[in-house]
């Protein structure tokens, strides 16, 4: 069963397999800015190794960027090549930005009368399709960092259970009341990088309380290669102790080792990193518990990935 | 009486700084050669924030790129309270410097105490440099280091 639904998940998404090998991220041209009269560029693509545009364009749609002051800026001259998306940012306030994707659904798997169906979105077209669900963001949305969440791949190629496109609800509000077998999971995701102009601010840092969040101790535009740095992790507002953390450095082909750090948080919740080197990493954890904020879904599925900027000393 | 205003004024103005600190900006031999951007601040060694004493950048380039835009690339000083100062800064900020040896003068207002001196240089198509040296308040020695690409000789006089 765990199986079944797995590769459910799996063709909602639309992946093609090894779907967990491709990592989503965000490339910031720089993350530490001097004044309020300029813009960051930024990548965005999915690929095996990060920061390295060879698989596929990241679906930028979603983007949102927060201000400093709370307020929502809006991301520039989007474009889409083959293997990575560009969009920019004018960072015209002073403090720390948060720029990125959020991405929060409900997926899985229920029968009717024997027959399996799916809830959740289909990627790609047609965007705005009819239907009360349609907005909502759904299991169909861009592509989060972690494992499992790859690019918007062609639908998986044949040998693969696949569904009856007239047996895919858009959301839980939309499963008959006669299904069986219900088995959902809800999906909570943040993608991100931070942006400071002048002195770093904390008020995008303040915590919601819910699902799986990132608290930095050192600021994250603040990170040097001689300096440990340290985040907490929080899930519902508490720590998130034990957590396993993924941090890889970009210019993996440069190097013999990939260069993953696998790193645990503690009691708690705090990660303390030691950087092996400048440059940009990608941090990736995720976490599933069976605390999902929707009554009808029995599992939770979180994920954080970030894209942080170190500099030499 | 010429000479006993002259005494004065000197016997006034000694105490008036805490030190001098001489930077030289080495001369490259570079094509296209610009002058660095120097930032040069102490911090106390006991931790606390640090104090700018001289900052020489573009400080009249104005436009889509004023000279002000470059100020993050002194990466360190940005970090270590650069980034807090509203610049221009009277007594702090200038012109950046041609090759050769500069002084800066420590304010006497700089409490006693044990700190480190930091000078950093980043120049456009060129390098970037930090050089520390420790220096206790009041001065009583001279003290000397240097860099070695982007910076000369840094050195330190009680006078």
């Amino acid at each position: 069963m765990i199986r079944k639904s797995l590769l459910f998940t799996v063709a909602v998404c639309g992946l093609s397999l090894p779907a967990f090998a491709h990592n989503a991220w965000f490339l910031p041209s720089t993350t530490v800015l001097s004044d309020t009269q300029q813009s960051v560029t930024v990548d965005a693509g999915t690929s095996t190794a990060p920061f390295e545009p060879n698989h596929n364009a990241m679906n930028i749609d979603g983007v949102k960027v927060w201000a400093p002051d709370g307020s929502m800026g809006t991301p520039e001259n989007p474009a889409k090549g083959r293997y990575r998306s560009t969009f920019d940012v004018k960072i015209d306030k002073p403090g720390t930005w948060r720029i990125g994707m959020e991405n929060v659904g409900i997926s899985g798997s229920f029968k009717v009368d024997g027959e399996p169906w799916m809830v959740g979105r289909r990627r790609g077209p047609p965007p705005g399709a009819g239907g009360p669900g349609a907005a909502a963001p759904g299991a169909g949305g861009p592509p989060m960092g972690g494992p499992g969440a790859g690019g918007p791949g062609a639908s998986a190629p044949g040998g693969r259970p696949r569904i009856d496109p007239s047996h895919i609800v858009a959301s839980v509000d939309e499963i008959p009341t006669n299904a069986t077998d219900i088995d959902l999971t809800e999906t909570m995701g943040r993608n991100e990088f931070f942006v400071t102009a002048g002195e770093p601010s904390e008020t995008l840092f303040k915590p919601s309380g819910k699902g799986l969040e990132f608290v930095p101790v050192t600021l994250p535009t603040d990170l040097v290669s001689n300096e440990p740095a340290q985040f907490r992790f929080l899930v519902d507002g508490q720590p998130a102790a034990g957590l396993e953390v993924e941090l890889i450095p970009g210019g993996r082909r440069y190097r013999e080792a990939d260069g993953t750090q696998k790193l645990v948080t503690d009691g708690d919740g705090v990660l303390t990193v030691t950087w092996p080197m400048a440059g940009m990493y990608w941090l990736n954890t995720s976490l599933t518990d069976s605390k999902p904020g929707n009554p009808k879904a029995s599992k939770r599925r979180m994920s954080y990935t970030a894209t942080l900027e170190v500099l030499a000393p | 009486m010429k000479k006993t205003i002259a005494i004065a004024v000197s016997m006034a103005a000694t105490p008036a700084i805490a030190g001098t600190v001489t930077v030289t900006i080495p001369r490259i031999n570079v094509a296209e050669y610009h002058m660095p951007y120097v930032a040069v601040w102490i911090e106390p060694k006991a931790g606390g924030p640090a104090r700018t004493l001289a900052l020489w950048y573009d400080v009249d380039k104005r436009g889509a790129e004023p000279g002000t835009k470059w100020l993050a690339d002194l990466r360190t000083w940005w970090r270590k309270g650069g980034r807090s100062l509203n610049l221009p800064a009277d007594g702090v900020s200038g012109a950046t410097r041609a090759p050769g040896a500069h002084r800066i003068a420590i304010p006497a207002s700089v409490k006693p105490g044990s700190y480190t001196l930091f000078v950093e240089a980043a120049r456009e198509d060129g390098g970037r440099e930090l050089v520390s040296l420790p220096l206790d308040i009041p001065t009583r020695a001279a003290a000397k280091a240097s860099g070695k690409t982007e910076l000369g000789a840094v050195s330190l006089s009680p006078r």
